[in-house]
Protein backbone atom coordinates (compact mmCIF):
# COMPACT_ATOMS: atom_id res chain seq x y z
CA UNK A 1 0.00 0.00 0.00
CA UNK A 2 0.86 3.37 -0.05
CA UNK A 3 3.09 4.77 2.74
CA UNK A 4 1.78 7.31 5.28
CA UNK A 5 4.07 6.78 7.48
CA UNK A 6 7.76 6.65 7.71
CA UNK A 7 9.43 3.43 8.31
CA UNK A 8 10.59 3.20 12.58
CA UNK A 9 14.65 3.73 11.37
CA UNK A 10 13.33 6.81 9.21
CA UNK A 11 11.83 8.74 11.78
CA UNK A 12 13.11 12.11 11.98
CA UNK A 13 14.19 13.18 15.79
CA UNK A 14 15.14 16.64 17.03
CA UNK A 15 18.97 16.78 16.72
CA UNK A 16 21.72 19.20 17.78
CA UNK A 17 21.35 23.05 18.47
CA UNK A 18 24.09 24.86 17.69
CA UNK A 19 25.27 27.88 19.44
CA UNK A 20 24.16 31.41 17.50
CA UNK A 21 27.25 33.33 16.20
CA UNK A 22 27.94 36.55 19.55
CA UNK A 23 26.78 39.75 18.81
CA UNK A 24 24.94 39.03 15.89
CA UNK A 25 22.50 42.05 15.52
CA UNK A 26 20.08 39.85 12.40
CA UNK A 27 19.87 36.24 12.96
CA UNK A 28 17.82 32.67 10.80
CA UNK A 29 17.72 29.76 12.33
CA UNK A 30 18.26 27.09 9.76
CA UNK A 31 16.91 23.47 10.26
CA UNK A 32 18.81 20.77 8.28
CA UNK A 33 17.94 17.21 7.93
CA UNK A 34 21.16 14.89 9.11
CA UNK A 35 21.35 11.52 8.63
CA UNK A 36 24.61 9.17 8.63
CA UNK A 37 25.01 5.91 7.51
CA UNK A 38 27.79 4.60 9.54
CA UNK A 39 26.18 5.45 12.96
CA UNK A 40 23.09 3.17 12.30
CA UNK A 41 20.99 5.84 14.15
CA UNK A 42 17.78 7.73 13.21
CA UNK A 43 17.53 10.42 11.04
CA UNK A 44 17.15 14.19 12.92
CA UNK A 45 17.08 17.54 12.36
CA UNK A 46 19.87 19.87 13.66
CA UNK A 47 19.28 23.50 13.99
CA UNK A 48 21.94 26.04 12.81
CA UNK A 49 21.77 29.62 13.71
CA UNK A 50 23.53 32.17 11.36
CA UNK A 51 24.43 35.76 11.58
CA UNK A 52 22.61 37.01 8.43
CA UNK A 53 25.07 40.47 8.55
CA UNK A 54 27.89 37.73 7.45
CA UNK A 55 26.04 35.23 5.71
CA UNK A 56 25.84 36.14 1.54
CA UNK A 57 22.30 35.80 0.00
CA UNK A 58 21.35 32.17 -0.96
CA UNK A 59 20.73 28.87 0.77
CA UNK A 60 23.97 27.32 -0.71
CA UNK A 61 26.02 30.66 0.85
CA UNK A 62 24.55 29.48 4.37
CA UNK A 63 24.76 25.83 3.83
CA UNK A 64 28.90 26.55 2.77
CA UNK A 65 29.54 28.91 6.00
CA UNK A 66 28.05 26.37 7.80
CA UNK A 67 30.19 23.49 6.84
CA UNK A 68 33.44 25.94 6.21
CA UNK A 69 33.17 27.49 10.18
CA UNK A 70 30.54 25.04 12.32
CA UNK A 71 29.97 21.66 11.35
CA UNK A 72 32.19 20.64 8.56
CA UNK A 73 30.40 16.80 8.56
CA UNK A 74 27.50 18.54 7.03
CA UNK A 75 26.96 16.88 3.43
CA UNK A 76 25.45 18.21 0.70
CA UNK A 77 26.22 18.52 -3.13
CA UNK A 78 26.97 21.34 -5.21
CA UNK A 79 28.73 22.58 -7.74
CA UNK A 80 28.37 25.66 -10.25
CA UNK A 81 26.69 27.97 -7.42
CA UNK A 82 24.81 29.37 -10.28
CA UNK A 83 21.81 27.39 -11.39
CA UNK A 84 23.04 25.24 -14.51
CA UNK A 85 24.13 22.19 -12.89
CA UNK A 86 21.67 20.53 -11.11
CA UNK A 87 23.76 19.77 -8.26
CA UNK A 88 22.05 21.21 -5.09
CA UNK A 89 18.74 20.61 -5.40
CA UNK A 90 16.61 19.61 -2.10
CA UNK A 91 13.64 20.35 -0.54
CA UNK A 92 13.66 24.01 0.94
CA UNK A 93 11.03 25.53 2.73
CA UNK A 94 8.71 22.63 1.39
CA UNK A 95 9.73 22.93 -1.92
CA UNK A 96 12.18 21.49 -4.50
CA UNK A 97 14.09 23.80 -5.51
CA UNK A 98 17.93 24.37 -6.18
CA UNK A 99 20.10 25.86 -2.89
CA UNK A 100 22.14 27.85 -5.04
CA UNK A 101 19.30 30.32 -6.62
CA UNK A 102 17.29 30.35 -3.60
CA UNK A 103 17.42 33.55 -1.60
CA UNK A 104 17.81 33.32 2.35
CA UNK A 105 15.37 36.23 2.38
CA UNK A 106 12.32 34.32 0.58
CA UNK A 107 12.09 32.00 3.57
CA UNK A 108 9.84 32.65 6.26
CA UNK A 109 10.62 32.12 9.60
CA UNK A 110 13.09 29.32 10.23
CA UNK A 111 14.77 27.79 6.90
CA UNK A 112 14.17 24.20 6.59
CA UNK A 113 15.89 21.93 4.46
CA UNK A 114 15.42 18.53 3.36
CA UNK A 115 16.80 16.46 0.92
CA UNK A 116 15.11 15.76 -2.17
CA UNK A 117 11.76 13.95 -1.37
CA UNK A 118 11.27 9.76 -1.30
CA UNK A 119 14.46 9.22 -2.51
CA UNK A 120 16.99 7.02 -0.74
CA UNK A 121 19.01 8.90 1.26
CA UNK A 122 23.40 8.52 0.89
CA UNK A 123 24.24 10.98 3.59
CA UNK A 124 22.81 14.16 5.00
CA UNK A 125 21.14 16.36 1.79
CA UNK A 126 22.72 14.02 -0.58
CA UNK A 127 19.98 11.85 -2.16
CA UNK A 128 20.85 8.82 -4.75
CA UNK A 129 19.11 8.98 -7.90
CA UNK A 130 20.79 6.02 -9.28
CA UNK A 131 17.62 4.94 -10.27
CA UNK A 132 16.40 8.36 -12.18
CA UNK A 133 19.70 8.13 -14.17
CA UNK A 134 18.79 4.90 -15.07
CA UNK A 135 15.80 5.67 -16.29
CA UNK A 136 17.25 8.51 -18.37
CA UNK A 137 19.42 6.45 -20.01
CA UNK A 138 16.16 3.94 -20.37
CA UNK A 139 14.85 6.81 -23.08
CA UNK A 140 17.98 7.35 -24.92
CA UNK A 141 18.18 10.57 -25.02
CA UNK A 142 20.39 11.24 -27.99
CA UNK A 143 19.41 11.51 -31.32
CA UNK A 144 18.82 8.81 -33.39
CA UNK A 145 19.01 9.02 -37.18
CA UNK A 146 19.83 6.85 -40.08
CA UNK A 147 20.19 9.14 -43.00
CA UNK A 148 23.78 9.11 -43.44
CA UNK A 149 25.25 12.65 -41.61
CA UNK A 150 25.49 15.87 -43.95
CA UNK A 151 28.74 17.10 -45.02
CA UNK A 152 27.98 20.28 -42.33
CA UNK A 153 25.13 20.29 -39.21
CA UNK A 154 21.97 18.82 -39.51
CA UNK A 155 19.77 21.80 -40.28
CA UNK A 156 16.60 22.89 -38.39
CA UNK A 157 14.32 25.45 -38.93
CA UNK A 158 14.34 28.11 -36.37
CA UNK A 159 10.43 26.96 -36.04
CA UNK A 160 11.82 23.88 -35.92
CA UNK A 161 14.53 24.88 -33.35
CA UNK A 162 11.72 26.61 -31.32
CA UNK A 163 10.26 23.72 -30.70
CA UNK A 164 13.11 22.79 -28.28
CA UNK A 165 12.58 25.62 -26.53
CA UNK A 166 11.40 24.96 -22.53
CA UNK A 167 13.44 21.53 -23.08
CA UNK A 168 16.83 22.01 -24.06
CA UNK A 169 16.89 23.99 -20.09
CA UNK A 170 16.55 21.17 -18.38
CA UNK A 171 19.39 20.54 -16.27
CA UNK A 172 18.49 17.54 -14.80
CA UNK A 173 18.19 18.25 -11.18
CA UNK A 174 14.94 15.96 -10.63
CA UNK A 175 13.41 18.21 -8.51
CA UNK A 176 10.53 17.71 -10.68
CA UNK A 177 10.46 13.89 -10.04
CA UNK A 178 10.88 13.94 -6.49
CA UNK A 179 7.99 16.43 -5.87
CA UNK A 180 5.88 14.19 -8.25
CA UNK A 181 2.85 11.92 -5.99
CA UNK A 182 3.25 9.42 -8.69
CA UNK A 183 6.34 8.89 -9.00
CA UNK A 184 6.85 8.25 -5.01
CA UNK A 185 4.58 5.72 -4.78
CA UNK A 186 5.08 3.99 -8.35
CA UNK A 187 8.84 5.63 -9.30
CA UNK A 188 9.91 1.93 -9.69
CA UNK A 189 7.94 1.81 -13.18
CA UNK A 190 6.63 5.60 -14.02
CA UNK A 191 9.17 7.33 -15.55
CA UNK A 192 8.59 10.41 -13.61
CA UNK A 193 8.17 14.10 -14.99
CA UNK A 194 11.98 14.84 -15.75
CA UNK A 195 12.51 11.92 -17.90
CA UNK A 196 9.48 12.33 -19.67
CA UNK A 197 10.51 16.03 -20.26
CA UNK A 198 13.54 14.81 -22.19
CA UNK A 199 11.90 11.99 -24.11
CA UNK A 200 9.42 14.63 -25.43
CA UNK A 201 12.85 16.82 -25.98
CA UNK A 202 13.66 14.27 -28.47
CA UNK A 203 10.46 13.30 -29.64
CA UNK A 204 9.89 17.01 -30.71
CA UNK A 205 13.14 17.40 -32.55
CA UNK A 206 13.04 17.73 -36.19
CA UNK A 207 16.08 16.40 -37.14
CA UNK A 208 15.78 12.84 -35.41
CA UNK A 209 14.30 9.82 -36.88
CA UNK A 210 13.24 7.19 -33.95
CA UNK A 211 9.78 9.30 -32.72
CA UNK A 212 7.28 6.29 -33.66
CA UNK A 213 10.09 3.55 -31.71
CA UNK A 214 10.52 6.41 -29.21
CA UNK A 215 6.44 6.78 -28.40
CA UNK A 216 6.57 2.37 -28.76
CA UNK A 217 8.75 2.51 -25.37
CA UNK A 218 6.73 4.99 -23.40
CA UNK A 219 3.22 3.60 -24.36
CA UNK A 220 3.09 1.64 -21.17
CA UNK A 221 0.08 2.28 -18.43
CA UNK A 222 3.19 3.00 -15.77
CA UNK A 223 5.75 4.52 -17.71
CA UNK A 224 3.75 7.36 -18.94
CA UNK A 225 -0.13 7.06 -18.03
CA UNK A 226 1.26 7.44 -14.29
CA UNK A 227 1.11 10.95 -14.76
CA UNK A 228 -2.20 12.40 -13.26
CA UNK A 229 -1.41 16.01 -13.95
CA UNK A 230 -1.01 16.99 -10.53
CA UNK A 231 1.37 19.45 -12.03
CA UNK A 232 3.71 19.73 -8.74
CA UNK A 233 6.53 19.48 -11.64
CA UNK A 234 5.35 22.56 -13.04
CA UNK A 235 5.05 24.29 -10.01
CA UNK A 236 8.68 22.95 -8.05
CA UNK A 237 10.55 23.47 -11.28
CA UNK A 238 13.66 25.96 -10.49
CA UNK A 239 13.99 26.29 -13.84
CA UNK A 240 10.35 27.34 -14.82
CA UNK A 241 9.85 25.01 -17.25
CA UNK A 242 6.93 22.83 -17.81
CA UNK A 243 6.82 19.28 -17.76
CA UNK A 244 3.52 18.29 -17.26
CA UNK A 245 3.14 20.09 -20.97
CA UNK A 246 5.89 17.91 -22.31
CA UNK A 247 3.90 15.06 -20.64
CA UNK A 248 0.81 15.89 -22.36
CA UNK A 249 2.06 16.08 -25.93
CA UNK A 250 3.18 13.08 -25.61
CA UNK A 251 -0.21 11.81 -24.69
CA UNK A 252 -1.41 13.67 -27.39
CA UNK A 253 0.87 12.10 -29.86
CA UNK A 254 -0.12 8.68 -28.89
CA UNK A 255 -3.70 9.53 -29.84
CA UNK A 256 -2.68 10.81 -32.67
CA UNK A 257 -1.22 8.32 -34.17
CA UNK A 258 -4.03 5.80 -33.39
CA UNK B 1 13.94 1.98 -4.18
CA UNK B 2 17.39 2.21 -5.59
CA UNK B 3 19.74 1.09 -3.19
CA UNK B 4 17.14 0.46 -0.63
CA UNK B 5 17.31 -3.69 0.38
CA UNK B 6 19.31 -3.70 -2.73
CA UNK B 7 20.30 -7.91 -3.14
CA UNK B 8 20.12 -8.70 -7.26
CA UNK B 9 23.14 -7.77 -8.83
CA UNK B 10 21.12 -7.03 -12.30
CA UNK B 11 22.23 -3.33 -13.79
CA UNK B 12 20.10 -0.32 -13.08
CA UNK B 13 18.93 -0.15 -16.90
CA UNK B 14 18.06 -3.78 -16.74
CA UNK B 15 16.00 -2.91 -14.15
CA UNK B 16 14.42 0.12 -15.37
CA UNK B 17 13.95 -1.24 -18.78
CA UNK B 18 12.04 -4.53 -16.67
CA UNK B 19 9.33 -6.39 -19.35
CA UNK B 20 9.57 -3.62 -21.37
CA UNK B 21 6.77 -1.20 -22.80
CA UNK B 22 3.09 -2.77 -22.43
CA UNK B 23 1.85 -1.35 -25.43
CA UNK B 24 -0.83 -0.19 -23.92
CA UNK B 25 -2.58 2.73 -22.02
CA UNK B 26 -3.57 5.28 -24.46
CA UNK B 27 -7.15 3.15 -25.29
CA UNK B 28 -7.93 3.50 -21.70
CA UNK B 29 -6.56 7.50 -21.06
CA UNK B 30 -8.69 8.35 -24.06
CA UNK B 31 -11.51 6.33 -23.17
CA UNK B 32 -11.38 8.22 -19.42
CA UNK B 33 -11.59 11.49 -21.34
CA UNK B 34 -14.16 10.68 -23.99
CA UNK B 35 -16.70 9.46 -21.05
CA UNK B 36 -15.93 12.56 -19.11
CA UNK B 37 -16.91 14.85 -22.21
CA UNK B 38 -20.18 12.81 -23.10
CA UNK B 39 -20.90 12.72 -19.19
CA UNK B 40 -21.04 16.63 -19.00
CA UNK B 41 -24.40 16.89 -21.55
CA UNK B 42 -25.68 13.89 -20.73
CA UNK B 43 -25.46 14.45 -16.62
CA UNK B 44 -27.42 17.87 -17.11
CA UNK B 45 -29.92 16.80 -19.35
CA UNK B 46 -30.37 13.89 -16.64
CA UNK B 47 -30.45 16.00 -13.80
CA UNK B 48 -32.55 18.91 -15.70
CA UNK B 49 -35.45 16.03 -16.97
CA UNK B 50 -35.78 15.04 -13.53
CA UNK B 51 -36.30 18.21 -11.86
CA UNK B 52 -38.94 19.15 -14.65
CA UNK B 53 -40.80 15.46 -13.38
CA UNK B 54 -40.41 16.38 -9.71
CA UNK B 55 -43.93 15.25 -8.40
CA UNK B 56 -45.05 13.99 -11.63
CA UNK B 57 -47.59 10.67 -10.89
CA UNK B 58 -45.24 7.43 -11.23
CA UNK B 59 -47.25 6.76 -14.14
CA UNK B 60 -45.64 10.17 -16.12
CA UNK B 61 -42.26 8.82 -15.12
CA UNK B 62 -42.77 5.58 -16.80
CA UNK B 63 -44.12 7.16 -19.75
CA UNK B 64 -40.82 9.40 -19.62
CA UNK B 65 -38.53 6.34 -19.45
CA UNK B 66 -40.58 4.32 -22.62
CA UNK B 67 -39.46 6.84 -24.99
CA UNK B 68 -37.35 5.31 -26.99
CA UNK B 69 -34.92 8.71 -27.39
CA UNK B 70 -35.15 9.09 -23.47
CA UNK B 71 -34.07 5.31 -22.66
CA UNK B 72 -31.14 5.29 -25.08
CA UNK B 73 -30.28 8.40 -23.75
CA UNK B 74 -30.51 6.77 -20.08
CA UNK B 75 -28.50 4.10 -21.35
CA UNK B 76 -25.91 5.91 -22.62
CA UNK B 77 -25.56 7.66 -19.73
CA UNK B 78 -25.44 4.59 -17.25
CA UNK B 79 -22.47 2.88 -19.63
CA UNK B 80 -20.58 6.31 -19.14
CA UNK B 81 -21.11 6.37 -16.25
CA UNK B 82 -20.26 3.15 -15.01
CA UNK B 83 -16.82 2.80 -17.71
CA UNK B 84 -15.80 6.49 -16.39
CA UNK B 85 -15.60 5.17 -12.83
CA UNK B 86 -14.33 1.60 -13.88
CA UNK B 87 -11.50 2.92 -15.77
CA UNK B 88 -10.99 5.77 -13.05
CA UNK B 89 -11.01 3.40 -9.90
CA UNK B 90 -8.62 0.96 -12.20
CA UNK B 91 -5.91 3.69 -11.76
CA UNK B 92 -6.56 4.43 -7.69
CA UNK B 93 -6.21 0.89 -7.04
CA UNK B 94 -3.12 0.21 -9.27
CA UNK B 95 -1.44 3.52 -7.56
CA UNK B 96 -1.88 2.54 -4.25
CA UNK B 97 -2.37 -1.09 -3.78
CA UNK B 98 1.14 -2.71 -4.66
CA UNK B 99 0.48 -6.37 -2.81
CA UNK B 100 0.31 -8.27 -6.41
CA UNK B 101 -2.84 -10.54 -4.87
CA UNK B 102 -4.63 -7.99 -3.30
CA UNK B 103 -3.90 -5.54 -6.36
CA UNK B 104 -5.82 -8.62 -8.77
CA UNK B 105 -8.55 -9.39 -6.16
CA UNK B 106 -9.18 -5.75 -5.87
CA UNK B 107 -9.12 -4.97 -9.80
CA UNK B 108 -11.81 -8.36 -10.10
CA UNK B 109 -14.65 -7.25 -7.17
CA UNK B 110 -14.21 -3.20 -8.60
CA UNK B 111 -14.77 -4.64 -12.50
CA UNK B 112 -17.31 -7.08 -10.92
CA UNK B 113 -19.29 -4.56 -8.91
CA UNK B 114 -19.13 -1.83 -11.87
CA UNK B 115 -19.95 -4.88 -14.37
CA UNK B 116 -22.93 -5.82 -12.16
CA UNK B 117 -24.64 -2.63 -10.91
CA UNK B 118 -24.36 -0.76 -14.67
CA UNK B 119 -26.43 -4.42 -15.53
CA UNK B 120 -28.86 -3.95 -12.93
CA UNK B 121 -29.31 -0.33 -14.35
CA UNK B 122 -29.32 -1.39 -17.91
CA UNK B 123 -32.28 -3.93 -17.83
CA UNK B 124 -34.00 -1.63 -15.22
CA UNK B 125 -34.42 0.89 -18.25
CA UNK B 126 -35.05 -1.62 -20.63
CA UNK B 127 -37.99 -3.14 -18.78
CA UNK B 128 -39.42 0.16 -18.33
CA UNK B 129 -38.91 0.89 -22.05
CA UNK B 130 -40.29 -2.12 -22.90
CA UNK B 131 -43.30 -1.36 -20.67
CA UNK B 132 -42.81 -3.32 -17.35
Amino acid sequence: MAEFTLPANSKVHDGKKWPSPEGAKRTKNFKIYRWDPDTGANPRVDTYTLDLDKTAPMVLDALIKIKNETDSTLTFRRSCREGVCGSCAMNIDGTNTLACTKPIADCEGDVKIYPLPHMPVVKDLVPDLTQAYAQLRSIEPWLKSETPPPDRERLQSPEERAKLDGMWECILCFSCTTSCPSYWWNGDRYLGPAVLLQAYRWIADSRDEATGERLDNLEDPFRLYRCHTIMNCTKTCPKGLNPAKAIAEIKKLMVARK
Amino acid sequence: MATMGKKSLRSDLGRVRGLGSAKDGTHHWWGQRVTAIALVPLTIWFVASIVGLAGAPLAALKAWVASPVVAVLLLALVVAVFQHARLGLQVVIEDYVHDEAVKIASLLAMNGAALLLGGIAALSILKLAFGG
